[in-house]
């Protein structure tokens, strides 16, 4: 395999985590690489969230889409992923294929080119993105590794999810920190979302439960330069 | 039937003539209610009659018990004692006069006083509030059957001009009476009100207004505010009452040590009690919320006669507030704990002691508050100062000899805000099609809009049409469209329905009702009382089982439920007070000016209690005392660090913007700073090298590290990632109507729902950096959370005059700052220092490498 310099400097052993016994990068702009895979996982684009909330009469500022695409390109561009799994609400809603504006088309679909891209359905975009090439697939089975929008009630090891965009706070010196994470137990793993008007929500809250084992349960956080890696014994509801 | 016509009479200075013009200007019924109660009208009402009843509007400028709202409400009562009565089936007419109060509550106690002369002469006069508070039921109905005088707050103003009917409902306006006047312009409220009141001269061009104020320091800003402005320049007229008796006024000249830094005053709680003891109901005041709860707690433990003590401030449940008033009234206290909720000119029970707890920050907040005591005009009020460090002594001691002197400070009025416009904007084509020329000509004749170019104009309007983005993605979705006539237009009823759920400029910090429940209920208690409201930040940081200070009891901090904060019954050590964003007001430029020049003159020193003086003295033998407009910076090590404080005085504000941008600097000279801190009168860096060298060495010198250049770049580059730009942001955003309010009931609920403000922000400003939101947020930040033009006043004032003295150990001056530090947060960049120090305990616990895969089934 031909890795870039950056590359492997990204995949250095510390950043690694299991998840089922595979091997993944847990990297810090939110997303997971799955080196023996070659295979880049994103949650929760919700692109044209912005032009979806417009319709409704507010008028928040129209970048959402181009924000998030350029952030996207940023991490295809270190990685060279084989494989794309986008892990559903790609799209805010329905329509956003449709409304996207040509200029962000073409540059998503520069992005594709080459590699096998995956649009898993989610509940805001249950049906395949119009005129855009990938494939729909309600789940998708890699090796030992089910990606799927929703997390699943039933335990299932090897598990990649997104859907409930987690995020873990702490209170250290008495100030509370609250970032996007990644939430997993060593067996599954709910990814943070990436689209740039997403919120999030307290891996503790009641949407979760019994989502993981709490005894092994961590929150990959988010941090400026790296991830930072909370125990779940640590972590704040609210 | 004008009266103005048939009794025109000339202003003139002699009160005599005045008097004896009583009968001429007021209708019988009037002069025989006088006569009743033995009292005869003053000067300055009948003054202002007469200039009303010229067609003129007018500033009222008097202290408080010089009978201002009967003044601002004569000409309306005079003119509707003439008016003949409505015959049955004839239509209804429309509001006479509107009052406009900053305070729900002080339009309530208005209907109150002014109901009872009403009754008294007999006139057929109807008189009725609208607030947030009032039913919807009695909202209708008043559209109906609009009352003669309708006394209301901005807001609401706001919302009835946005009514399709409003320029019926207003048509036979004749006055709008504006109460509390000063300390309506200085906001945003006012820019909204100023538009406001354009408004209502389209509707009835005549239309003359009254203002009522406490003294300020510019009238004539007032004077324009209060009416059109085109032409520019023009000024309503101007009748000033001067001061009452002379208050009396004294520090509290402690037998106990007075406390080098701190805000309680705790060392006084033995005197303030005592002096509770000794009159007969006395009002202590505050600067902030957190202040009151520990002073009103401290209070209670002294309380061995279990006085009746209470508290009154903005975070408490409403009805408590309005039960605390009532009793207040009744003269069923003895001592009410207040913060500037009480501040305004409301009239309530016989207050005979003013107790100041802390400093004032401001000589005519002051004033104001003193003016509580004894509200009759004649008397002296009294009121003693309490000083809760040594340099609030300073403060209180100039503070006190600038109310003496007069002196007022009152902040300067600022250009009117774009976001503010943009809700008018949207407001007015709500309530029916406008063209944007004549609304442009409209808006300029509000004073604080008087210089507003049409292009910036243009951009509100395409800003509250699509959103006024570069990218014009949204021109399908437009709230307002222009058509073929030229005339905008609301697109969609929906719009309309949006507007009346955000109107407004007030943008409360996201807040948790503090539920109480039953204690061992734990979370599962339900049902119990609302006992105010508190910060989200705050309720956040506490764990299940703190304890805090709240509403005057301790509570135990349960858990967070949905948007409330569950508390029960707490007790025990560690009380945590909770903190409040706002509320802290930075000490005035005048004051400052003030506490510098008793500094710089140890004649003044006598004035002082001798342990501060003593402090004084000790300084100028260890260290040195600036001169007046010098700026003292002291250098000296302690411990393994290098300390630097600089005493500029010009307010916590300005010295934490100051803070950051110096950090910045050291940080590029490779000081290796740590940390800085800030208070009212100086501020503390420190740093791993010894900076006094650097100076030395002129890398950098001290001039060029305090050069006026710093708030260029760094200040931008700062800025951008501000916790206070976004904090502003939102504000901005909100008013304009970019993103919705908050309600209790809807936070949290979804994760799709709304987009955070922080969010916009950050893809707002990487895209559109110029967009005129975040122009709008830039202008606000300057002025307010970051005082940056008072920063530069001061950095232009002291160039070529700082005065560097490196010690071998810390000075007396510099200890009330050095005691600041590790009581506040340095700095934003730091919250992944504090994961990192999370992430490395759970290593240091678990050992390293526990992280990589441990769970795994196969090994790696």
């Amino acid at each position: 395999m031909n890795f870039s310099l950056s590359r492997a400097t990204l995949i250095a052993e510390a950043d690694l985590i299991g998840i089922a016994g595979e091997r993944a990068v847990c990297d810090r702009r939110g997303i997971l690489y799955f080196p023996d895979l070659r295979l880049l996982a994103v949650s929760d684009l919700h692109l044209e969230k912005g032009s979806s909330f417009a319709r409704r009469g507010a008028l928040i500022p129209p970048y959402d889409t181009g924000a998030t695409l350029l952030r996207l390109q940023a991490v295809i561009a270190d990685y060279q992923p084989r494989i794309v799994v986008s892990l559903g609400d790609s799209f805010h809603d329905g329509g956003g294929a449709e409304r996207m504006h040509q200029s962000f088309r073409e540059r998503l679909e520069a992005m594709m080119a080459g590699r096998d891209w995956f649009w898993v359905a989610g509940n805001h975009d249950p049906d395949a993105p119009a005129d855009l090439p990938g494939e729909t697939v309600r789940e998708l089975a890699v090796g030992s590794l089910a990606f799927r929008h929703e997390p699943s009630r039933l335990r299932v090891e090897g598990e990649i999810a997104g859907h409930l965009h987690p995020c873990a706070r702490i209170v250290q010196r008495g100030r509370s920190v609250r970032r996007r994470c990644f939430a997993g137990d060593g067996g599954r793993m709910i990814m943070p979302a990436f689209g740039a008007y997403t919120g999030s929500l307290n891996v503790l809250d009641r949407a979760y439960a019994g989502l993981f084992r709490l005894e092994t349960l961590m929150a990959y956080m988010l941090g400026a330069e790296r991830i930072f890696a909370i125990s779940g014994s640590m972590l704040r509801p609210g | 039937m004008r009266l103005a016509s048939r009794y025109l009479w000339r202003v003139t200075e002699q009160p005599r003539l005045a008097e004896q013009n009583a009968a001429v200007l007021l209708p019988e019924p009037f002069v025989r209610w006088f006569a009743a109660k033995g009292w005869s009208p003053r000067i300055h009402q009948l003054e202002l009659l007469a200039k009303a009843q010229a067609g003129q509007s007018v500033l009222l400028i008097a202290p408080t018990g010089a009978g201002k709202t009967l003044a601002g409400f004569l000409p309306s009562l005079t003119e509707l004692a003439h008016r003949p009565k409505r015959k049955p089936g004839e239509a209804h007419r429309g509001i006479h006069t509107l009052y406009i109060s900053p305070l729900k509550a002080l339009a309530v106690d208005i209907e109150r006083n002014l109901g009872r002369p009403v009754d008294e002469i007999g006139l057929p006069v109807t008189i009725e509030t609208r607030t947030g508070d009032t039913p919807s039921h009695k909202r209708q109905r008043q559209k109906l059957v609009p009352p003669d005088i309708l006394l209301t707050t901005p807001e609401q103003l706001a919302l009835l001009i946005a009514s399709n009917d409003a320029r019926r409902f207003f048509e036979d306006l004749r006055y709008v009476v504006l109460d509390e006047l000063h300390s309506l312009v200085t906001s945003k409220r006012g820019h909204l009100l100023a538009l406001g009141l354009a408004r209502l001269r389209r509707f009835v061009p005549e239309l003359q207004t009254i203002g009522l104020s406490a003294t300020v320091a510019e009238p004539d800003e007032l004077r324009r505010w209060l009416v059109s402005q085109n032409p520019a320049g023009d000024r309503a007229g101007l009748i000033t009452v001067a001061g009452g008796a002379k208050p009396d006024i004294s520090i509290l000249d402690s037998r106990e040590r007075v406390p080098w830094s701190g805000h309680s005053a705790r060392y006084a709680i033995p005197e303030i009690y005592e002096a509770i003891k000794e009159h007969r109901t006395t009002l202590l005041f505050v600067n902030t919320r957190s202040q009151a709860e520990l002073l009103f707690q401290e209070l209670w433990r002294a309380n061995e006669d279990s006085l009746p003590i209470a508290l009154h401030h903005g975070s408490l449940d409403v009805g408590q507030r309005r039960r605390v008033e009532k009793a207040m009234a009744d003269n069923a206290l003895r001592a009410i704990v207040a913060t500037s909720t009480l501040d305004l000119g409301i009239d309530w029970g016989d207050v005979d002691l003013v107790v100041h707890v802390g400093a004032p920050k401001g000589a005519s907040r002051l004033a104001q508050r003193i003016g509580r005591a004894n509200h009759r005009m004649d008397e002296p009020s009294k009121a003693i100062l309490i000083p809760a460090n040594r340099f609030e002594v300073l403060e209180c001691r100039a503070a006190l000899d600038a109310n003496y002197l007069g002196a007022q400070d009152t902040p300067p009025l600022i250009k009117g805000a774009l976001d503010v416009l943009s809700q008018h904007v949207l407001g007015v084509a709500c309530g029916g099609p406008f063209d944007a020329d004549l609304l442009y000509e409209e808006v300029r004749g509000a004073a604080p809009y008087a210089a507003l170019e049409r292009e910036t104009f243009d951009r509100v309007i395409d800003f509250v049409a699509t959103g006024g983005y570069a990218l014009k993605n949204y021109e399908r979705y437009a709230r307002i469209r222009r058509n073929k006539d030229g005339l905008w237009r609301v697109s969609h009823p929906r719009v309309a329905q949006q507007y009346r759920l955000n109107v407004g400029t007030i943008v409360e910090m996201p807040e948790l009702n503090v539920r109480y429940v039953r204690q061992g209920r734990g979370m599962a208690g339900r049902g119990g009382p609302v006992l105010g409201k508190i910060e989200e930040y705050f309720a956040e940081t506490l764990r299940p089982g703190d304890n805090f200070l709240f509403a005057g009891k301790v509570l135990r901090f349960e858990g967070i439920r949905e948007n409330e904060c569950v508390v029960s019954n707490g007790a025990g050590a560690n009380i945590i007070v909770p903190s409040y964003a706002g509320g802290k007001f930075p000490l005035s430029t005048y004051l400052a000016e003030q506490v510098r020049g008793m500094l710089a003159d140890s004649d003044r020193w006598k004035v002082l209690p001798e342990q501060v003086a003593d402090w004084l003295r000790v300084q100028e033998e260890k260290s040195v005392l600036p001169k007046r407009g010098d700026l003292l910076v002291e250098t000296f090590p302690r411990g393994n660090r290098h300390y630097m404080v600089a005493y500029p005085f010009e307010g916590r504000l300005a010295h934490q913007t100051l803070g950051m941008l110096l950090t910045r600097r050291l940080e590029r000279a490779h000081a290796r700073p740590l940390g800085f801190v800030a208070t009212d009168y100086s501020l503390a860096v420190w740093a791993l090298d010894d900076m006094a060298a650097l100076f030395k060495a002129k890398k950098p010198s001290l001039p060029t590290l305090f050069d006026e250049d710093m708030l260029g770049d760094d200040l931008e580059a700062w800025l951008n990632d501000s916790w206070m730009l976004k904090r502003t942001f939102r504000t901005c955003a909100v008013i304009a109507g970019l993103i919705e309010k908050r309600y209790p009931g809807q936070e949290k609920s979804g994760r799709q729902v709304t987009v955070s403000a922080d969010l916009i922000y950050d893809v707002l400003r990487s895209h559109e950096p110029d967009h005129i939101l975040l122009q709008a947020t830039r202008t606000d930040a300057s002025a307010g959370l970051l005082d940056v033009s008072r920063l530069g006043e001061m950095l232009s004032r002291v160039r070529g005059r700082i005065m560097h003295k490196h010690l071998d150990q810390i000075s007396p001056l510099a200890v009330p700052v050095m005691l600041e530090i590790g009581k506040e947060s340095v700095n934003g960049g730091a919250n992944d220092t504090l994961l990192m120090e999370a992430a490395d305990l759970v290593e240091e616990a678990m050992g390293r490498g526990w992280r990589a895969g441990s769970n795994s089934r196969k090994s790696m």
